[in-house]
């Protein structure tokens, strides 16, 4: 006899098997955001007040790119697993949810685009 | 017993499980939600960031129109609010890191991480704009 109840097996399906993958990139992505995280409160608060010559060389300085590279592509990983949980969290019509996965994921990407975008223009754009 | 083949039954009416507003706030709880509110302040507050850095390689003109919206009160006010939910999401991972690997379990203890991220997420915010202040010449 099979010691299991219909949830096991929810819609006959099981689950997606994209649990664990979700949770460590959750993981892995927060710890490089704490690190990059303090990188970026560092480099904002060296940076109050500058004249965009000042701002400009100092983005364009190659170990501040690379942090900035790497913040914008840890962060918006993380940030778009975040969201998509809570977007399954809350919102449980089909046709919503699938319209504002997609809109979480174009959203991520939008930003790190446009952010890598611009980093890299002011490290080789002249 | 259900086997893996059986079909979809139809679901009982079971009473639903209570939600948030049947319980009495704790700090765990309340830290909890902060930790969800930080995490979406941050993910729409990256516009301002994406911004900046779009700004800062267009040119002057348009760098300093962007900064104009910074310097206003009401600019150092996201600014502040920014670091205030960066610093209580990041200090609220860290609780989650010492939960996930196995500690801090206690009642005791889960009451003074949420207790001491949540304050040094405030004094460390304070201190950070202290700074700011000071270098810039000042109040
Ligand atoms: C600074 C270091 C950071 C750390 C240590 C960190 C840590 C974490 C952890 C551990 C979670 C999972 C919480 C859970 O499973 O319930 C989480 C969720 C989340 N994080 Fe972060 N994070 C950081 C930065 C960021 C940044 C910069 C953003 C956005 C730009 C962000 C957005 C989110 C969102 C939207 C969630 C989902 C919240 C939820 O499910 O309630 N995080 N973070």
């Amino acid at each position: 006899m099979a010691m299991r109840t219909p949830l096991k097996t929810a819609r006959q399906l099981g689950s997606a098997k994209e649990g664990a993958d979700h949770f460590w990139k959750q993981r892995v992505t927060a710890v490089a955001n704490l690190v990059l995280g303090l990188f970026l409160v560092w480099l904002i608060a060296s940076l109050v007040g500058a004249d965009h010559a000042t701002v400009k060389a100092k983005l364009a300085n190659p170990v501040i790119a690379l942090g900035l590279l790497a913040l914008i592509v840890s962060g918006t990983v993380h940030m778009r697993l975040g969201m998509q949980t809570i977007i399954e969290d809350y919102v449980h019509k089909d046709g919503s949810k699938i319209v504002l996965l997609m809109l979480n994921t174009f959203f991520a990407a939008a930003i790190a685009l446009t952010s890598v975008y611009a980093i890299l223009k002011l490290s080789f754009g002249g | 017993m259900a086997d893996a083949s059986s079909k979809p039954v139809a679901r009982p009416q079971r009473p639903l499980s209570p939600h948030l507003q049947i319980y009495t706030p704790l700090i765990n709880m309340v830290m909890s939600i902060l930790h969800r509110l930080t995490g979406a302040a941050l993910y729409f507050g990256t516009l301002l960031l994406a911004w900046w850095l779009i700004a800062a390689a267009t040119g002057p003109a348009y760098f300093d129109y962007v900064s104009s919206w910074f310097s206003p009160w009401y600019g150092q006010a996201v600014l502040i609010g920014y670091t205030w939910a960066l610093f209580h999401h990041m200090l609220g991972g860290v609780r989650h890191f010492i939960w996930d690997l196995g500690y801090g379990y206690d009642l005791r203890t889960v009451d003074q991480l949420s207790w001491g991220s949540g304050a040094l997420s405030l004094i460390i915010t304070g201190l950070i704009w202290l700074g700011v202040a000071f270098a810039r010449g000042g109040f």
